[in-house]
């Protein structure tokens, strides 16, 4: 009798955690080691492009083209290119975003609600490809009266004055393209953040009697204006990235100074146009730019998470 | 003196005061004030109709402009009219209201515009021999066709699957069942948020830039698209599970520990199962996103006109870069319109399909 009893907490104690431990390990061994292969992955997208890129950043002055000699001269174009095709892209993009938000959120009724936001998701399914192809072959003759306009009426700001591309293929097209491109992702997170409004606060402002639109601005967009900074910031760092958009539609060469004239091309197209010449001088040289750019779209995103983050901990913590 | 200031509302027009009167009366604030009839946006829109076809039909506009023309009348008279009945405050939220629905118009106008485009340039160009033949001639008078470049696709999305979905979905299993917003988890979710927003070029660039470091300058395959690809679906891999796994509710969780199952034959055998169709829908759009990606292919895949099976000798094709291909050429175009078409009609089929798994397998949430 004695025995059993002494024996039966020692037996509890150890057994079943012995059955538990090894699967229970190797599992939480596998997820940890995906979860660390993630990070591996993102250091060693820095660290590959560096070590290709490196050579490029300080080749012999007749790598870098015709126009430029040094690598900051040849990029530096691109980059104009890149980031102004970016900033026309968010100036169309984000009003139209946020005014779809709302009538999602709060103006329409559901059954108008739900095919919109559907169709604006299928926005985003279109391949980038398939936008490439529309803009140069539908959009692009048809901005060509447009561009004919501002340069006859507005030639004495310097961005419009210069040679008229008669195809239509400027950097205003390829804005106007990219900001179709960025409109869901904008879309989707104003969205999100405006129909999380506290609806006792809507009541309140309109029981005071606040219009509809006074509603809005008292409560909507104080409580969303964060979010709706975040999502523009990613809208930016999508078109910023944007390629084939850019490349189909833009021909070869950097920021001219006219939004109106052929060229203005951005590094991501710059990089697709060019990667066919496999000489070892060039393609470093090209690599070194996609280092530029990967750069700058991670910080513009690395800024825009943090912005979301923090507002999400504030409401958390109110 | 009283009798005066319960008067005042009467001065008014005739329908408030006609309220009032129904009402209670409570001095001299009236309760109501001029409103519009509620007919009034109905009337104005006639009113812009008008105006457009004014223009199109007699000064000879073209129909985009003059209903532009039509659209800025509407959008400006309506708040005029209010202005002058109803005042300033609410002239402005039908202003407001205006532009807030012109926007939704203005946004699906490229959306129609596009989908018409390529139904109608793509149709006559799909046909059974475009869908079955190669670039590559081997007989005379050989159709064209994008078999070779279907197969790629296919071939290099599902590469790109096979990595990302163990790692993503293992992963997120990480964050959401071992990590508990730990350090580690915290900076995961935080990187993985970041590396949606790589730019496709940039991992085609890593692709490219690994892929030569380890075999040769010259090197071209479909498994170095497969590798830049699941860098870009790993994220949406993740995000999406991840979601899908918070939404468990921890009841299962705690009633199979409570019959002494252990952690991980829990989250096998009861988490994920009540989660699978959430799951497989993140999965399937995270595919249907990818699928269409070209930057990153056209790098590292290359192309060929010859179909090709095996990602890792020699270049592959995919559907992307083909139609990138046809475009820079003035005589294959049409087949570029036909591609599209194909491409198009395989990543809507995917969304299509992932919406109605998640439609049928949605997890129960609790009670």
């Amino acid at each position: 009798m004695s025995t059993t009893t002494k024996d039966k907490p020692q037996a509890q104690e150890p057994v079943p955690r012995a059955i538990t431990s090894v699967g229970d390990r190797v599992f939480a061994g596998l997820t940890l080691g995906a979860s660390l292969l993630i990070l591996a992955a993102l250091a060693s997208v820095f660290i590959f492009l560096f070590a290709k890129g490196l050579p490029g950043f300080n080749r012999a002055a007749e790598v870098y083209g015709p126009r430029a000699d040094s690598f900051l001269g040849y990029v530096a174009p691109l980059l104009g290119g890149t980031v102004i095709a970016a900033i026309i892209a968010l100036i169309i993009a984000v009003p139209l975003a946020w005014g779809i938000a709302l009538v999602i959120s709060h103006y329409a009724p559901k059954f108008i609600a739900v095919p919109v936001a559907y169709l604006v998701d299928l926005l985003a399914a279109v391949p980038s490809v398939v936008f490439g192809l529309w803009g140069v072959i539908v959009l692009a003759p048809k901005m060509v009266p447009a561009f004919d306009f501002l340069n006859s009426y507005f030639a004495w700001i310097p961005i419009f004055d210069g040679d008229v591309s008669n195809s239509g293929r400027t950097i205003i097209t390829a804005g106007v393209v990219l900001a179709i491109m960025i409109l869901p992702i904008i879309t989707a997170i104003t969205r999100e953040v405006f129909s999380r409004t506290p609806r006792l606060n809507q009541e309140a402002a309109l029981a005071l009697g606040a219009t509809r639109w006074e509603m809005m601005r008292l409560t909507v967009f104080p409580y969303g204006r964060s979010g709706m900074v975040s999502a523009a910031m990613l809208g930016l760092g999508r078109a910023l990235g944007e390629t084939m958009a850019v490349a189909m539609v833009l021909s070869l060469g950097g920021w001219s100074g006219n939004l109106l004239g052929p060229g203005n091309s951005s590094i991501a197209a710059n990089i697709a146009s060019k990667y066919k010449e496999r000489s070892e001088d060039l393609l470093s040289v090209l690599i070194a730019s996609g280092l530029v750019l990967f750069l700058l779209t991670f910080l513009v995103n690395f800024a825009a998470r943090w912005i979301v983050g923090r507002a999400e901990r504030k409401m958390a913590g109110a | 003196m009283s009798a005066d200031l319960t008067k005042t509302p009467t001065e008014t027009p005739d329908e408030s005061s006609e309220e009032t009167a129904t009402g209670t009366s409570r001095g001299a604030i009236p309760i109501t004030a001029a409103q519009l009839p509620r007919l009034a946006p109905l009337l104005v829109a006639v009113v812009g109709a008008a105006v457009a076809a004014f223009f199109w039909l007699i000064l000879d506009w073209p129909p985009v402009g003059s209903l532009i023309v039509g659209g800025i009348v509407y959008l400006l008279a309506l708040p005029a009219w209010s202005l002058a009945v109803e005042g300033r405050r609410r002239a402005t939220d039908r202003m407001m209201t205006g532009l807030v629905w012109t926007s939704a118009v203005i946004a699906m106008v490229p959306l129609v515009s596009l989908i018409y485009t390529v139904i109608s340039k793509g149709a006559g160009v799909v046909n059974s021999e475009f869908l079955t033949y190669s670039l590559f001639a081997t007989q005379l008078d050989q159709p064209p066709g994008i078999y070779h470049a279907i197969m790629g696709t296919l071939i290099i999305t599902l590469g790109a699957a096979i990595i990302s979905i163990p790692i993503g979905v293992l992963a997120a299993i990480y964050l959401v069942e071992y990590g508990k917003r730990n350090r580690l988890a915290r900076m995961v979710t935080f990187l993985v948020d970041v590396m949606t927003g790589i730019p496709s070029i940039v991992a085609g660039l890593f692709a490219f830039a690994l892929f030569t470091l380890l075999f040769g300058a010259g090197f071209q395959g479909g498994i170095g698209g497969s590798v830049a690809l699941s860098l870009l679906m790993i994220p949406i891999v993740v995000r999406a599970t991840e979601e899908m796994l918070r939404l468990v509710p921890d009841d299962l969780r705690e009633a199979a520990y409570a019959l002494g199952t252990p952690k991980w034959r829990t989250i096998t055998k009861v988490v994920l199962p009540t989660t699978i169709g959430g799951i497989i829908t993140g999965v399937t759009l995270s595919i249907a996103r990818v699928i269409g990606e070209t930057a990153p292919l056209l790098l590292i895949a290359g192309l060929a006109a010859k179909t090709n099976t095996n990602p890792f000798d020699g270049a592959m094709t995919t559907l992307p870069v083909q139609i990138y291909s046809f475009n820079s050429r003035q005589e294959t175009i049409d087949l570029a319109w036909g591609a599209a078409l194909v491409l198009i009609v395989i990543v809507l089929a995917l969304n299509l399909v992932a919406r109605l798994i998640g439609k049928f397998y949605a997890p129960k949430t609790g009670n």
